[in-house]
């Protein structure tokens, strides 16, 4: 309550690293194999970097709402792009993972035949990115015929105007899907060359 | 083309001195478990050794390119592994990773009828028989035109004619372009028939001294 009554920069700011420091936590937690070190900083900084650039282009480029840290606005925009990009990131690690420990044998057999490490491992990459993004767009996808998404029904609950309500969502779900594509995109991008070392050899497990 | 001095790789091999001519046909034999297909790997550079030096032309291959000598000295693996749903997708891939231009098909078909597979550009490739894979993948190889073949075993799925058969036509291939080829067999005759040298690796690998 207090943070809603009394905005201050520092406090939005605040709230919102915490929730990005949160969701990487939660992403090392929740993959089952064990993540090296390397591995970790690719996904801190692919999260920090996809979900922050992603809300500030969308709070202040698109919906520009002043002053800009009204956390009415800013926190639960900003909790919508860091959550699914969470989900993304960690179904993504998980299936690159999987992919690179399952495949291997595939992987060095292109290394073999002078794939560079990029081309040896770009169907692994793609399923990973295509497995990150399948809950954003099924959700996308399915948005008001199949289920009606909390935001708007909210809104319209709470009075507002149904139109309103639906364009308010509309520009989120692309805001989400945006930002959950930005932040896999930079993790499996640079997720795969965790595998290789710099002599374009697979390392060893 | 490859010489290896006082080479270490982990406790598998030790080779203080060997030599590898370019354009001759070297056969690799040994018990099973001596160190062969980490021979193969070690030319390229697919693992590195734990201490010596092995030289690619006379430069030791920690300075080149990796990716770029395998372009060179390319390797099959032993197990043949597909790459893509069709026949097609599988002759083109090793163009596609070396981003060389693609293959006609009447090039494919040539690269696939040398070694005695009839099978149409669209079939599924995981449909084909494990010696049909192998010839899939040498076939594969073969369009990639390396200077230098390093073969784990190539037809150890086929029969023992066919093998012959097979092995003949590979090596034509690779004496009327000079190429270098160094490959692993477990077949004594094989070896005997075509190869200019072999090399016993017995000696060379932990197992074999022990």
């Amino acid at each position: 309550m207090y943070l809603f009554e009394n905005p201050h920069p520092l406090w939005t700011t605040l709230v919102v690293l915490l929730m990005v420091t949160f969701a990487i936590w939660n992403i090392y937690k929740r993959v089952r194999s064990d993540l090296d070190k390397k591995m970790k900083q690719i996904i801190a900084v692919s999260m920090a970097a996809g979900t922050l650039s992603s809300l500030i282009y969308f709070n202040f480029i698109v919906i520009q709402f002043s002053p800009w840290y009204e956390p009415r606005y800013f926190i639960p925009i900003a909790g919508m792009i860091i959550g699914n990009s969470m989900t993304g990131v960690t179904l993504g690690v998980q299936t690159l993972t999987e992919g690179m420990k399952d495949q291997r044998q595939r992987v060095e057999a292109a290394l073999m035949l002078g794939a560079a490490p990029k081309e040896a491992s770009r169907k692994i990459v793609n399923q990973a990115f295509d497995n990150a993004i399948l809950p954003t767009i099924n959700s996308m996808v399915g948005t008001g015929i199949v289920f009606l998404p909390g935001m708007m029904t909210g809104q319209i609950l709470a009075g507002v105007n149904p139109v309103t309500a639906i364009e308010y969502q509309i520009a989120i779900l692309l805001g989400v899907t945006g930002a959950v594509s930005l932040t896999v995109i930079l993790f499996v991008q640079n997720g795969y060359k965790v595998f290789f070392n710099e002599k374009s050899q697979l390392e060893e497990k | 083309m490859f010489t290896f001095k006082q080479v270490l790789y982990k406790d598998i091999l030790n080779i203080d001195e060997l030599h590898i001519d370019e354009k001759s046909i070297t056969a690799l034999i040994g018990e099973s478990g001596t160190g062969k297909s980490t021979l193969l790997k070690l030319m390229n550079h697919l693992i590195a050794c734990t201490d010596g030096t092995i030289s690619y032309k006379g430069t030791p291959v920690e300075e080149l390119d990796a990716v770029k000598l395998r372009r060179d000295a390319a390797m099959l693996s032993q197990t043949p592994v597909l790459f893509g749903e069709t026949v097609r997708e599988n002759l083109e891939a090793g163009l596609l990773f070396s981003e060389k231009t693609l293959p006609s098909e009447k090039e494919m078909i040539d690269a696939m009828q040398r070694y005695y597979l009839e099978k149409n550009l669209d079939d599924k490739a995981d449909k084909l028989s494990g010696g049909e894979q192998q010839r899939l993948a040498l076939a594969r190889i073969t369009l990639l035109d390396p200077e230098v073949f390093l073969l784990d075993e190539p037809t150890s799925a086929l029969d023992d004619e066919l093998e012959h058969d097979v092995m003949e036509r590979f090596m034509a291939y690779a004496q009327d372009n000079e190429k270098t080829v160094i490959f692993v067999t477990h077949s004594q005759s094989i070896a005997e028939e075509f190869s200019d040298t072999i090399i016993d690796i017995t000696p060379y690998s932990k197992k074999g001294r022990d």
